[in-house]
């Protein structure tokens, strides 16, 4: 059974289509990679899924909901979180804060439990705190959590960015090139911290990433696209032998013997 | 962690410099003697520019709310203090109610008025916010201006003082220690707002509209609530202000007075509680202590406000302690 099934998603701006007529779907319990080249729509299609763009054709269901007309935070409320391809903390505030954020759509406390700090309200604030560390720990961020979260190395404000959405307690979480700056030690962290999210914390994985190797060792599917449309759809092996995808990254045959 | 830079709070440098709950109690301490005593070291003149200045004090920590926590440029703020005055002074004068029953009718009438200028608006980028409560400011003035009820040009006069518990609330003095109540009652509120959900709520917003869409924040319910929290700051001001002078009149919600509010803000540094207080400090007493320079004061005043934006555009108050 898939958990998010996109069926003939359409989506263009003044006329130049991004994305024509998408099916893809990711499993349940699944490590699923979406690559293409540069410009062939693979944030668009994040953006359309977490509710930041409005695809004008198409069905987008979690687990059989549609999310066409969700707002971006209905959509995480269902249970999608995301990162950002180029890391996107919130400044001036600390680790910790940062990923408190994640807890608040699963929380309540409004203006007056705040101003007269009822029992509830500081229930709730602990419990925002204890879910923020824990995901915190989970990502191997164990200390300087009162930092403020845009001074921390940038490795670490990606793990940062990771925590602060599982804080959110997602279902599926999507991940825009989580492998990119990092160094190679860190990539080897990331391989085993994504593993770990989808078999301890039982979060489906959707993830944008450039680095082939890595996306060849991660991945359980590989849905390529290609100038908005979807190409190919398999294992890494079969992926590796797509002859479509090869002429997508290389170009087609006749024009490199032009060359 | 000292060699990190930590993040500024609410509180600016102060958290840092009194880290101990002894030095914080004594400081409290020292502010709650100063207050008590104020009124009998600076005289009856003096008393009344204080209480205006603790006045200024709660419009400000309820727009610092607004701008500074959350991020929305309101230039109409004086229509909330506006609408808490002329609400308390129509229904004392003409119906007869009691100011403690006018209050609550004060700050529902400000909720809504939030809530109908906000909820459109809110949903558009922040500078068409700016427009509208411009224009909300405007129309609030000059709807008080000429309708029978609100008194026309001249106000209304005649308000009575509120009796609590049988005290009569009627002097200067009186009206001081209110003040004091109302302004503390406001800082423990924005402290408190300030380190909730909510608090941080505004502060993702602000931010990064974006991410915190992305971590499940509904960005306009957000803002409405600090939108209208402001407003129910700036109707009790106007609620007791209402009371303090008995008359009001459209000239003290006009759009210098929007502007003096958000100055007090900006001036000491927004969102940083102490900064806002001494912000709304400098801009009542700075003309009254330039009052030697006859004509000259208020372009005194003026320059020193260039100047302190030019050289501190965050504000007076510091971020965060530097000697550490």
């Amino acid at each position: 059974m898939s958990l998010l099934e996109l069926k003939g998603v359409t989506l263009s701006f003044a006329g130049s289509k991004v994305l024509d007529g998408v099916d893809f779907s990711v499993p349940a319990g699944h490590i699923v990679s979406l690559i293409g080249p540069n410009g062939a729509g693979k944030t668009s299609l994040f953006n359309c899924i977490t509710g930041f763009y409005k695809p004008q054709q198409g069905s987008i269901q979690l687990a059989g909901t549609e999310m066409l007309k969700l707002k971006p935070h209905q959509v995480t409320q269902l249970g999608i979180a995301r990162t950002f391809q180029n890391v996107r903390l919130f400044r001036e505030m600390t680790v910790l804060e940062n990923v408190m954020s994640g807890q608040h759509s699963r929380t309540r406390a409004g203006v007056i439990d705040a101003i007269l700090r009822l029992p509830s309200q500081r229930r709730e604030e602990a419990e925002i705190r204890q879910v923020a560390e824990e995901c915190l720990s989970f990502v191997g961020i164990i200390e300087g959590w009162e930092r403020e979260a845009t001074t921390l190395p940038y490795g670490w404000q990606r793990r940062v960015e990771i925590a602060r959405a599982l804080a959110t307690k997602p279902r599926l979480l999507l991940l825009d090139e989580p492998a990119a700056g990092l160094t190679s030690g860190e990539k080897e962290e990331l391989i085993d911290l994504i593993r770990r999210i989808r078999n301890e914390r039982d979060v489906c994985i959707l993830l944008i990433e450039h680095d082939t190797g890595l996306v060849m060792r991660l991945s359980e599917r590989i849905s390529v696209l290609d100038h908005g449309v979807m190409i190919a759809e398999g294992t890494p092996k079969e992926i590796q032998s797509n002859q479509r995808v090869i002429e997508a990254y290389l170009g087609v045959e006749e024009d490199a013997l032009d060359l | 962690m000292a060699q990190f830079p930590e993040r500024p709070s609410a509180w600016g440098g102060l958290a840092t410099l009194l880290d101990t709950p002894q030095k914080r109690y004594a400081a409290i301490a020292v502010i709650l003697v100063a207050m008590a005593v104020a009124p009998y070291v600076f005289g009856s003149y003096g008393t009344v520019i204080l209480t205006n200045a603790l006045l200024y004090v709660l419009l400000a920590l309820g727009l610092n709310i607004v701008v500074g926590y959350a991020g929305l440029l309101d230039l109409g703020f004086a229509a909330f203090f506006a609408v808490g005055a002329y609400t308390v002074g129509i229904t004392t004068l003409h119906f007869g109610l009691n100011f403690w029953l006018a209050l609550p009718l004060a700050i529902l009438l400000a909720i809504i008025a939030g809530i109908v200028i906000g909820a459109p608006t809110l949903r558009l980028r922040s500078d068409y916010l700016a427009i509208v409560t411009l224009g909300f400011g405007e129309i609030v003035r000059i709807t008080a201006r000429n309708l029978r009820e609100t008194g026309g040009a001249s106000g209304l006069i005649g308000i009575d003082s509120p009796w609590l518990f049988g005290w009569h609330i009627r002097t200067p003095l009186d009206f001081y220690y209110v003040f004091c109540v109302l302004a503390i009652l406001g800082v423990i509120a924005s402290v408190r707002l300030a380190n909730s959900r909510l608090g941080r709520a505004w502060l993702y917003v602000r931010h990064d509209e974006d991410a915190a869409e992305a971590m499940g924040i509904n960005r306009v319910k957000v803002k409405l609530a600090a939108y209208i929290v402001g407003a129910i700051y700036g109707s009790i001001g106007g609620a007791f202000f209402a009371a303090n002078l008995g008359a009001i009149s459209p000239e003290s919600f006009s759009f210098r007075q929007s502007v003096l509010i958000l100055m007090a803000v900006i001036l000491g540094g927004m969102g940083k509680i102490p900064g806002v207080i001494l912000g709304a400090f400098i801009v009542i007493l700075a003309p009254e202590l330039l009052r030697d320079f006859g004509d000259l004061r208020l372009l005194i005043f003026a320059v020193g406000l260039l100047l302190i934006m030019l050289f501190r555009p965050s504000g007076i108050w510091p971020a965060r302690s530097k000697s550490r």
